[in-house]
């Protein structure tokens, strides 16, 4: 039976991973290879590098990092951000990473999902999205809307049928962030998590608002993903992985054990 | 120097994490891209990812066939990964039936059935089985000592090997129905799983590879 998986997420400007509080004073968190090496010993499943680099110059830093990463941490990983076109694919996927992600470039321009998923295989196309809760919508009925760049930009685009339609151009995975939820450390937006789980057969992977255990026991069981990502959590150590992992397999959720118990 | 653990190019899949994770562990592992590089190896590696009928043909045409067939068949310390195990097999089902290198007698399948079907509110168990998921040793094999009992390694793939007979079958696991995960014969091993991604896991894995390499049976 496959685990349920616990992914780490890291954002990275300039090569050096960065923390956002509620989306305002980034802070310097380190060396990406270093952190995600920490990770990796704490018994994480799967590693996610967000470049969230402004500057189109300094984006082969990325690479590095990615480069770097593969030849020290043996578990999977994913690269986003500012992915655009096959060629960026190529480039990720040449230094060991495992997966690309997209988003934005994905919304403008749906036909790269299937070109990438043509060449490279779709378990390593990412269908990564931003969402909203429509404010018109019944809470009993609710909508989301995708947003692109960085979660700023509304487009109209419903999740759920975006999310059903990046399957059926070949994404081998979905990333659903709430932005309603991002940075609160409240829990993951489980209603949006179900909605879309239900809706694919894909895997979905919880991304926004963890706080607790208990966010990702609720979004890993009533909101059918397969995988929750975590960063704030796991960067400021008041849950570590092997604590969150424990509270999972007490409550008989499968996942992976860790080689160090806590 | 020549590597002495030649891992084989052939266009299919990214070979970098394979070539980092063996010298992780303390092997001289570098890539080749032609069967006269692989002299002076020790052992052979042979990884891939991609479809099973491009990578028979990429194969044949830089005579890597030839090579890994002579190699296996003398009992060198052999690696397989992922489509490196199922191209060792007579044939695979995929956009075909398409020949393998009849290495080992058996074929290559699509996992298929009601369990991997939506069935009202339940989606069904995915394909491809990509993921951390158990192994279950049912054999023992030098790559797989110190192995514990509740180990978990990464899968990716839609297609599973189906030996004939018993004899190859060295690690089982499960995914809708217990399949074969692992083979080994004398000193050739070969995994649908990527030790290169299985963490701890996997490179104790590996480093039972290259204790093996130095040291045949």
């Amino acid at each position: 039976m496959l685990a349920k998986r616990i992914i780490c997420c890291l954002d990275v400007d300039r090569g050096r991973v960065v923390k956002c509080i509620k989306f305002l004073d980034p802070r310097d968190a380190g060396d990406p290879v270093e952190l995600a090496r920490r990770y990796n010993a704490e018994g994480v499943d799967e590693l996610t590098f967000y470049d969230i680099t402004a500057s189109h110059e300094a984006r082969n830093i990325m690479l590095e990092v990615a480069a770097r990463t593969a030849e020290e941490v043996f578990i999977p990983f994913t690269v986003g951000g500012g992915i655009r076109t096959i060629d960026d694919f190529r480039a990720v996927l040449k230094t060991g990473a495992d997966k690309v992600s997209i988003n934005t470039a994905a919304l403008k321009r749906p036909e790269m999902i299937t070109e990438a998923a043509e060449r490279f295989g779709s378990q390593c196309v990412i269908l990564s999205m931003d969402a909203k809760r429509r404010t018109d919508a019944s809470p009993d009925y609710p909508k989301w809307e995708c947003y692109i760049n960085g979660g700023r930009v509304p487009t109209d685009v419903d999740v759920v049928e975006w999310a059903q339609r990046g399957e059926g151009l070949g994404a081998g995975e979905i990333v659903l962030n709430s932005i309603d939820a991002d940075g609160t450390m409240a829990g993951y937006d489980v209603q949006l998590c179900r909605a879309v789980a239900d809706a694919v057969s894909i895997p979905v992977i919880a991304s926004g608002g963890a706080g607790k255990p208990e966010h990702l026991h609720a979004a890993l069981t009533e909101g059918r993903c397969e995988a929750a990502l975590v960063a704030s959590i796991a960067h400021f150590s008041t849950h570590p992985i092997a604590e969150i992992k424990s509270y999972l397999a007490e409550r008989r959720v499968p996942i992976r054990p860790t080689a160090f118990p806590p | 120097m020549k590597p002495q653990i030649a891992i084989i190019d052939y266009g299919m899949g990214n070979l970098r994490s394979v070539e980092k994770a063996l010298q992780r562990v303390g092997a001289e592992a570098g890539v080749i891209d032609s069967p006269e590089a692989a002299a002076g190896a020790k052992g052979l590696v042979l990884p891939g990812v991609g479809a099973f009928g491009q990578a028979m043909e990429r194969l044949s045409e830089a005579g890597f066939d030839q090579l890994v067939k002579e190699w296996v068949t003398a009992d060198r310390p052999f690696l397989g990964i992922c489509l490196g195990l199922q191209l060792l097999f007579t044939e695979s089902e995929e956009f075909g039936p398409v020949r393998g290198l009849n290495l080992v007698p058996g074929r290559v399948v699509r996992f298929r059935g009601p369990q991997y079907e939506r069935q009202g509110d339940s989606p069904g168990l995915k394909v491809p089985h990509m993921g951390w998921n158990r192994l279950k040793v049912v054999r023992d094999h030098p790559v797989v000592n110190g192995i514990s009992e509740d180990a978990m390694a990464y899968f990716v793939h839609s297609y599973y090997c189906v030996p004939d007979g018993a004899d190859w079958t060295t690690v089982v696991t499960d995914h809708g129905m217990e399949f074969t995960s692992a083979v080994s014969r004398g000193n050739v091993f070969a995994s649908q799983f990527h030790p290169e991604k299985s963490g701890d896991v996997g490179l104790q894995m590996l480093t039972n590879f290259v204790h093996l390499v130095d040291a045949p049976a």
